[in-house]
């Protein structure tokens, strides 16, 4: 049986999303509704319509209509994608990320794609909200070379405020990962008085510290591209005014989460 | 930089381009004196070169290491009446031009146009080419089918080797003896006509001694006078550098440059060579001396610096000679092309990066000048500290060095049939031509068009700006009914206009090889002196003639849009498209739509568009390759533009890609301007699908905004970019680093911009020189570091 999925685009030449130089598979529908997402069009789980162009049109893509935002494609529609930069990722020690959206909404098409990179060799990566119930998490454990996991707010009526869910199986879920072996990276959106608050730095720290091991922690500052898609896609920009962090608050955050010991990168 | 650089960098930054009539005046009075009459035409060069090494003025400029000027004072620039004679419209124009002007005093005005003019008129090489070749080739010449590089400019395109630094040009002449001595005049026909060849690379010996004596003198001279004690001790050791070389081998980092730039001076005051002349594989030729120098305590790192910053001062003060017409518009720029290579592999095959290559890495940072370009080669066997030290200069937006493919390159020159150790001593040159440094006479003979072809295709032969039936009728294409139809029509056209562009080549190598013969480069480039022959006329070991394909992106896009939309998916007829060129998209915005982001694009790694590329490429490579020139050598081709792609865009109407009338065509192998919407991986997957190998070159400009290069991981990533690009046998890739909104201020503001150096195609220019539409049109090329 041919499985198929939703996507919203294809990325290539991704170089902050993992290791080297890597393709970015953005899966359709998303369970949380940030305030502060960089992609208003991932979030719902059907094809969208909006005005200007946003999306690439691809013609190894049948009937691409470029003024939907998602498509409906199979495995190999995206296999054939994916191997097309087989070379730059083997010079660069790169390879393939799953991301949304939440590619973990999609767990066949997704566990299907993970295999497929498997059998030919792809490094991949899924990089998740960790709102998904654990047992996806270990159907694609071992295909599945790096989680990029984010991590937001650590007191769980502030996470129900701005993401829309509890954090509660987010945080437990983690846990489990980080024990079960050494392949989650920590991507932490940072921002301003929302997530950059000292509280929740101090807590978030503490509980990094409590987990078992991660492979490197990624400081995502809060950055403005995405105010033109929200008025593409005719959506309410909850934070339209919010005003990115200075080189000194990135400065202090970096010597907070260098005293964990783990590699640390800032803008993923 | 220390003062007394950051003074000559200054000096050569301010002045202003202007004519010299020095080198025509003095030319025209030997020719005028019956002297010439007396002997044979190579001979005549010669004593007309040694007349004006011995008479032109000489030029010390304050504090500077190294000496000697082409023209009476910096960017003062000859003329060669030999080749191309100035009108009094030429000389208005280069005087008053917005781009690229030369002053053009009253006194040097009177000059040219009094004698210079009326003895050359008829007898230079351009009156002569378009008296010889044939009205078919004048009218696709003029129609902007092609462009013919020999009209104003003499065949160079060629670099030195390491021969200048084990040999002086006393040894050159017996060499040149102990040829005479071996000639055969019992059964070598030929044998008076070598003689006389010899005969005059022994006159060019002699003159380039005299030139260099006569700046030891001068030297001396000025010693006598120099108030400053460490000033004085200069002029001195420079006095007895200028008596020692290029007479003799050099000893010293120092004599082996003043060698160099007099070996320099010769090449280019004997005629306008194309691409100036090179020092190509500078690292590997200095480094015994420089190694030898630091130890002996003769030089620090420093001083040599100092001495390598004077050198460069001296490339920036030689401006590319005036061009006029078409030449003007397919390279438009003061840069002459000379292309110093860095890095890359020994004779042995190893990687060759030494000191002196990273040392040369920190001039051309600091120096930053236009003049001379730089590359660096990388092979496989080359560290990444090399590309990384590279690419940090990139990241400045300075648009140097270029980058080059070791590997790909000698593989190229083995598939011509160069000997192994041949390819590994050589590089690229000019833009990205590939050559066998010191034994190679690699020609550029022109651009050609291939888009402008397709609009005769579709217009059964006929240009449609000038109403001509310049190409053969190959059909109405309402009436074809496949693609396959449309391609068979395209072929029939390339080889009709190639078969033009080739046969006027060949008439063009005879005239040279007759009437300008060149006895000093031809003392430079193995194996003339051996074999007696000029450069010119095959006396090098290898002889290739290329012709340089633009327009692949373009072509590409324009046959993909074609195939996808009449043919396969009929979203319209062949006749609701040609009519829409026509009226150049009047009131077609849908059609022009669907042309533009609803078709195959190349440069996107999808196949549709990138199998026509290959065809394309296949296409005008076996029009090409392997037919044979004069010389005993082959015609190849290469794919770069120079700033052709904006002259050929502008004589070239709407096309199918979507293009407006007279926008610039796609340069070299890059996609075409904006089409490219997949990011750098996919325009590196499809720019390879071409085979690198089978050309002399190919051109790739990328541009990135300076954030991709920031980070130590960002150089990283472009590291593996450029890596992999090259396992994949790509030939050369640059990057331009800037973002579009500097560069529309800089539009704005031209003033305030005036060191903004850009990447424009296979070289770098300011940006403020080039003309409006090229601005606009690397204002457009993609920025890959926006989405």
């Amino acid at each position: 049986m041919q499985v198929s999925g939703l996507i919203f685009d294809i990325k290539k030449y991704s170089i902050n999303d993992g290791p080297g130089i890597r393709t970015t598979i953005f899966f359709k529908g998303c369970p949380l509704n940030c305030w502060w997402c960089h992609n208003p069009e991932s979030r719902a789980s059907e094809p969208e319509e909006f005005s200007g162009r946003l999306s690439r049109w691809n013609p190894d893509f049948e009937n691409m209509n470029r003024n939907v935002v998602g498509r409906k494609v199979t495995t190999a529609n995206v296999m054939k994608e994916i191997e097309k930069d087989i070379p730059f990722y083997q010079q660069s020690k790169g390879g393939v990320t799953f991301s949304g959206g939440e590619p973990m909404l999609q767990i066949d098409f997704l566990s299907c794609l993970l295999e497929k990179c498997k059998l030919i060799d792809i490094n991949t990566a899924v990089d998740t909200t960790g709102y998904s119930d654990y047992k996806n998490y270990e159907r694609i454990y071992e295909t599945t070379d790096y989680f990029l996991y984010d991590l937001k707010l650590m007191d769980d009526h502030e996470h129900i405020k701005y993401t829309g869910a509890s954090n509660k199986i987010i945080h437990e879920n983690l846990r489990r990962l980080t024990s079960a072996g050494n392949k989650v990276i920590l991507r932490i959106p940072i921002i301003p008085t929302i997530t950059n608050t000292s509280k929740n730095i101090d807590e978030m720290v503490n509980f990094i510290s409590s987990l078992e091991k991660v492979r490197e922690i990624d400081l995502l500052p809060f950055h403005k591209s995405a105010n033109s898609k929200y008025e593409k896609m005719k959506k309410e920009n909850k934070l339209p005014n919010l005003v990115p962090l200075n080189e000194e608050e990135i400065e202090f955050l970096r010597e907070k989460f260098s005293k964990l010991g783990y590699p640390l990168k800032i803008g993923g | 930089m220390n003062e007394r650089i950051k003074k000559l960098r200054e000096q050569s930054l301010n002045a202003i381009p202007s004519i010299s009539h020095e080198r025509a005046f003095l030319l025209t009075k030997f020719y005028k004196s019956g002297e010439t009459e007396k002997c044979s035409t190579p001979v005549a060069r010669a004593l007309a070169f040694k007349y004006i090494l011995e008479n032109k003025e000489l030029c010390i400029n304050d504090g500077e290491l190294i000496v000697g000027e082409r023209g009476p004072k910096p960017k003062a620039t000859p003329t060669y009446p030999e080749l191309c004679v100035h009108s009094e419209n030429d000389l208005e124009i280069l005087n008053t031009r917005p781009k690229i002007p030369f002053k053009v005093s009253n006194e040097s005005k009177d000059i040219m146009l009094g004698e210079i003019l009326p003895y050359w008129k008829g007898r230079s090489i351009r009156d002569r080419i378009f008296e010889e070749v044939d009205e078919e080739w004048k009218e696709a010449y003029s129609e902007g089918v092609f462009t013919e590089f020999m009209e104003q400019r003499a065949p160079g395109h060629t670099v030195a080797d390491d021969k200048i630094y084990h040999k002086g040009m006393l040894d050159f002449k017996k060499e040149i003896q102990s040829s005479i001595n071996k000639l055969d005049f019992f059964y070598d026909k030929e044998a008076l006509s070598k003689r006389e060849e010899l005969k005059a690379m022994e006159i060019c010996c002699d003159a380039l001694i005299a030139f260099a004596n006569r700046y030891s003198k001068k030297l001396y001279e000025l010693a006598v006078h120099e108030k400053d004690k460490r000033r004085k001790d200069e002029l001195e050791t420079m006095a007895g550098i200028c008596s020692r070389v290029p007479a003799n081998a050099p000893r010293t980092f120092w004599e082996a440059l003043q060698y160099y730039w007099f070996v320099h001076l010769g090449v280019i005051t004997e005629l306008n060579t194309w691409d100036s002349f090179n020092p190509g594989r500078l690292d590997q030729h200095l480094y015994p001396f420089y190694k030898r120098d630091i130890e002996s305590g003769l030089l620090t790192e420093e001083s040599a610096k100092e001495l390598l910053q004077s050198f460069w001062v001296k490339f920036n003060n030689q401006p590319a000679p005036p061009k006029v017409g078409v030449t003007a518009q397919e390279s438009s720029t003061y840069t002459d092309f000379c292309l110093i290579n860095l890095g890359g592999v020994t004779p042995e095959g190893k990687d060759a990066a030494n000191d002196l290559t990273f040392v040369l890495l920190d001039v051309i940072e600091e120096m930053r000048l236009l003049q001379p370009s730089s590359m660096v080669q990388i092979s496989k066997k080359n560290p990444d500290r090399l590309l990384k030290r590279a690419l940090k200069i990139i990241k400045t937006g300075y648009g140097q060095p270029s980058i080059f493919n070791t590997d790909a390159i000698i593989q190229e020159m083995l598939r011509h049939g160069k000997s192994i150790v041949d390819a590994r001593c050589g590089g690229a040159s000019g833009c990205v031509e590939t050559g066998a440094f010191g034994k190679e006479a690699y020609i550029l003979t022109g651009y050609f068009n291939l888009t402008k072809v397709l609009e005769i295709t579709l217009n059964n032969g006929v240009d449609i700006r000038s109403g001509k039936p310049i190409g053969i009728e190959t059909g109405n294409p309402e009436t074809f009914s496949s693609f396959d139809e449309l391609l068979d029509a395209y072929r029939k056209q390339l080889n009709h206009f190639i078969n033009i562009k080739i046969k006027g080549n060949l008439i063009i190598e005879q005239l040279y090889a007759k009437y300008l013969p060149a006895p000093f480069i031809s003392i430079l480039i193995d194996d003339c002196i051996k074999t007696g022959k000029d450069y010119n006329a095959g006396g090098a070991r290898y002889n290739t003639s290329y012709i340089q394909g633009v327009g692949m992106g373009s072509t590409t896009d324009s046959l993909a849009a074609i195939k996808f939309n009449v043919f396969d998916k009929r979203k319209f007829s062949m006749k609701e498209l040609l009519e829409a060129l026509k009226s150049n998209f009047k009131d077609q915005k849908e059609l022009r739509d669907k042309l533009v982001f609803e078709t195959p694009k190349y440069g996107n790694d999808n196949d549709y568009a990138d199998a026509i590329l290959k065809i394309l490429f296949e296409l005008y490579f076996n029009e090409i390759d392997g037919r044979r020139n004069t010389k005993g050598g082959f015609f190849r081709i290469n794919l770069l533009p120079t700033t052709c792609h904006v002259y050929f865009g502008s004589v070239t109407g709407a096309t199918p890609d979507g293009r407006y009338a007279c926008e610039p065509l796609s340069e070299g192998i890059s996609p075409v301007q904006g089409a490219d919407i997949n990011g750098p991986t996919s325009v590196i997957k499809s720019a390879s699908k071409i085979d690198h190998l089978r050309t002399g070159g190919t051109l790739l400009n990328q541009k990135f905004t300076p954030q991709f290069l920031a980070t130590d991981d960002g150089i990283d990533n472009v590291v593996h970019l450029i890596r992999t690009y090259f396992s994949l046998d790509g030939h050369h890739i640059q990057f331009n680093v800037v973002n579009a909104e500097l560069l529309r201020e800089a539009q704005k503001n031209p003033e305030k911009y005036r060191d903004l150096i850009v990447r424009v195609a296979g070289y770098s220019d300011y940006f403020v020189d080039l003309g409006t539409a090229l601005q606009n049109e690397i204002i457009r090329r993609t920025e890959h570091g926006k989405s």
